[in-house]
């Protein structure tokens, strides 16, 4: 049997961005358009190496603008696309991110987290772009957003968000950080057969297809450009068949329930976390990415010293599991919110939980939490 | 009552929205006639366009129709043609769309020889949103952003296309519609980056603030303006207010991106698959 160039099968030890990089391979990803920026650009630089090797095209754009546009012209072609960047990149491709959620148009954003605002601190950790990530285009959208913690995350999530790319039609967003993205650990890349990789729905014929016209998952199937289909895609508000409405309310509201019900009632299948030590848990901290590794020993060692500790760690941050969360904040005396930024998911929290009850612990850089940090914060909360 | 050129429109989405004398109506037609008289399939063809009056365009063809984000048609094209070679990918849009918000991308597509035809309606405005002023406003010309006078210089783009490296170069006016038929016909048939500037009365928003008169004395205006001049060098292309050179201006050949872009794949791709290069983390 000859060996799988795409995926790359075995125990390694590389950087997260490399994960991320073969992560897309594996999951079938053909087109990436990029534009240099630190802490991202090994992911270019590795797709520049492997795409030609697997019959994909990497492609370096002239601006971040231009990178999310031939995503989305290569994915309305019918392959798998991609882009990496990070916040200053990642807010030149709003507009278009928002017109690839009003198109429907499958395609994975990754978001390589550092300091903030403006080009603040490009080679050190942050998840300043939480809320922008949610609410960075114009126009009511629901998003899928993942926070992966480790190199292996990298490379599993990434599959992640391309299968729920193309379940959903809409783009998915991994917002990695810089740790994340550089740090070097253990790797293991499954056999082929093992990855389970999704393909989006394809019309079964031409006759009456209308290419906005969902299933009962409120997707519609996709068909690609140059099959006779005569496409008609635009960033105006569409009826079914792609025709613009531009001046019915009707129209506004049949598309814009569904682009955001499609995400909304299907959050059951979507939402992903994982937790600890929660079910007598009197102090529970939520953290997501790089801090999810220091808090997790600190809660572990609480537990050692007979606090009744817990943890709980969103894997999507858009959508979470509201209704868990809530159970959480009734049980819980306090609850510690740890982010690498001056306080996104924060307001999240705030409107499930009693604000009272929430300790909230901002990081800055390269300030990160450390274990025998989160251990002095849940100590405190005992007293 | 049936047009031969009617199986070339898209069902549902006629009338247009265009001012009645506008020029884009005559662009679509040589765009049709040029498809038809070429017996292109109409399935292979892509027309993608950005935001703005010219911007509609990509709806009323009865092919696929890619209406982007103002000014980005040209990388959203650069996706579909290098994901798919075998497609024609035309790029139809306003001066603005091309020239201003989406300028950084024209000068990189050109530069990169990628095989597309852009053909840009030169209205001398922003005709969808009012009338303002844009990067081909000629000096002194009225707009509403330009009560007292527009101060700035107005870009050559035919020269500006040379200068970038543009393997196919032409401009015309609406008023040429068998030249600007058969000059899209070369375009569609030429391999790389090809670009057409079409002159065109914007008669409601340009037209009215620089007294051009009603749309037929705008169109005798610009005929008389517009001469043909063959074998003019680009940085002679002259585009001022009372004289416009058209005609053919550049039709070299020279390595083209999909191409060299689709050769290196073939050969890394079969050169990792013998094991002659080294895949490995
Ligand atoms: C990002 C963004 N900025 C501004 C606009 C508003 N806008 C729509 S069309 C247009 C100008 C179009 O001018 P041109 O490309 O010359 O096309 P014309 O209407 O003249 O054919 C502008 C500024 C927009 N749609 N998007
Ligand atoms: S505003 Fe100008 S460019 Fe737009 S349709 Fe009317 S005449 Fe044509
Ligand atoms: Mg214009």
């Amino acid at each position: 049997m000859s060996r799988r160039l795409d995926v790359l099968t075995g125990v390694h030890f590389v950087q997260g961005d490399i994960a991320c990089a073969e992560g897309a391979i594996a999951a079938g990803c053909r087109f990436f358009a990029g534009y240099p920026i630190t802490p991202s650009s090994e992911i270019a630089q590795h797709m520049a190496v492997r795409l030609p090797q697997v019959g994909g095209i990497y492609l370096q754009m002239e601006d971040e603008i231009a990178s999310i546009a031939a995503v989305i012209g290569a994915s309305w072609a019918g392959l798998k696309a991609m882009t990496a960047t990070s916040g200053p990149g990642f807010s030149l491709m709003q507009e278009n991110i928002g017109y690839a959620y009003m198109t429907e148009t499958p395609c994975v954003i990754v978001d390589v987290m550092r300091g903030g605002p403006s080009t603040g601190q490009p080679t050190k950790p942050g998840q300043q772009d939480v809320m922008q990530a949610k609410w960075g285009s114009h126009g009511d959208y629901e998003v899928i957003a993942l926070s992966p913690a480790s190199v292996q995350e990298m490379f599993d999530l990434t599959i992640e968000a391309f299968n729920l790319s193309e379940t959903y039609r809409c783009p998915v967003i991994l917002l990695a950080d810089e740790v994340i993205g550089h740090l070097r650990e253990k790797l293991i890349i499954p056999e082929a057969e093992e990855i389970e990789v999704v393909e989006r729905r394809r019309p079964e014929d031409l006759e009456g297809y209308k290419p906005f016209q969902p299933g009962e998952d409120l997707v519609p199937p996709m068909a690609r450009l140059g099959e006779g289909f005569r496409l008609y895609i635009t960033g105006l508000t569409h009826d079914e068949a792609g025709r613009p409405r531009a001046s019915s309310p009707e129209a506004q509201g049949r598309l814009v329930r569904r682009l955001c019900d499609k995400i909304r009632l299907n959050r059951h299948r979507i939402v992903k976390f994982e937790e600890h030590y929660l079910e007598d848990a009197e102090i529970v901290v939520i953290a997501y990415g790089l801090p999810y590794r220091s808090a997790l020993p600190a809660v572990e060692e609480a537990r050692r010293r007979g606090i009744r500790a817990g943890i709980y760690r969103p894997i999507t941050l858009w959508p979470q599991a509201e209704e868990r969360l809530r159970e959480i904040g009734e049980r819980a005396h306090r609850v510690i919110v740890l982010e690498m930024n001056y306080g996104q998911m924060l307001r999240e929290y705030q409107r499930w939980i009693d604000p009272d009850r929430i300790v909230f612990s901002p990081s800055f850089g390269e300030a990160i939490p450390t274990p025998e940090g989160v251990l002095g914060l849940i100590k405190r909360c005992m007293r | 009552m049936t047009h031969p050129l009617d199986r070339y429109l898209r069902p549902g989405m006629i009338p247009h929205i265009w001012c009645p004398g506008c020029g884009n109506g005559i662009i679509l037609n040589a765009f049709l006639r040029a498809v038809d008289e070429l017996g292109l399939d109409q399935d292979e063809i892509v027309v993608v366009s950005g935001i703005g009056c010219m911007g509609r365009v990509s709806g009323y063809v009865n092919m696929d129709g890619f209406h982007t984000t103002h000014g980005r048609a040209i990388p959203v094209a650069i996706g579909i043609k290098t994901a798919r070679p075998e497609l024609k990918v035309v790029v139809i849009s306003g001066d603005g769309d091309l020239f201003a918000i989406g300028g950084n991308h024209f000068l990189h597509a050109a530069r990169r020889n990628v095989d597309l035809l852009v053909i840009c309606a030169n209205n001398f405005n922003y005709g969808m949103t009012g009338g303002q002023m844009g990067p081909t406003t000629p000096s002194k010309a009225y707009t509403t952003t330009t009560p007292y006078g527009n101060i700035e210089h107005p870009l050559n783009l035919v020269y500006l296309a040379a200068s970038l490296g543009a393997v196919y170069i032409a401009r015309w006016c609406v008023t040429h519609p068998l030249q600007l038929k058969e000059s899209i016909k070369r375009g569609l048939t030429k391999r790389g980056f090809s670009f057409i500037e079409v002159v065109t009365p914007c008669v409601t928003e340009y037209g009215r603030r620089n007294r051009m008169g009603e749309p037929r004395e705008f169109m005798r205006r610009l005929r008389e303006i517009c001469v043909i001049r063959r074998g003019v060098d680009p940085s002679e292309a002259v585009i001022e207010a009372d004289r416009i050179i058209c005609g053919e201006f550049r039709d070299v050949d020279k390595p083209e991106f999909t191409q060299l872009l689709w050769n290196m794949i073939r050969e890394v791709s079969e050169k990792a698959s013998r094991g002659e290069i080294e895949v490995a983390l």
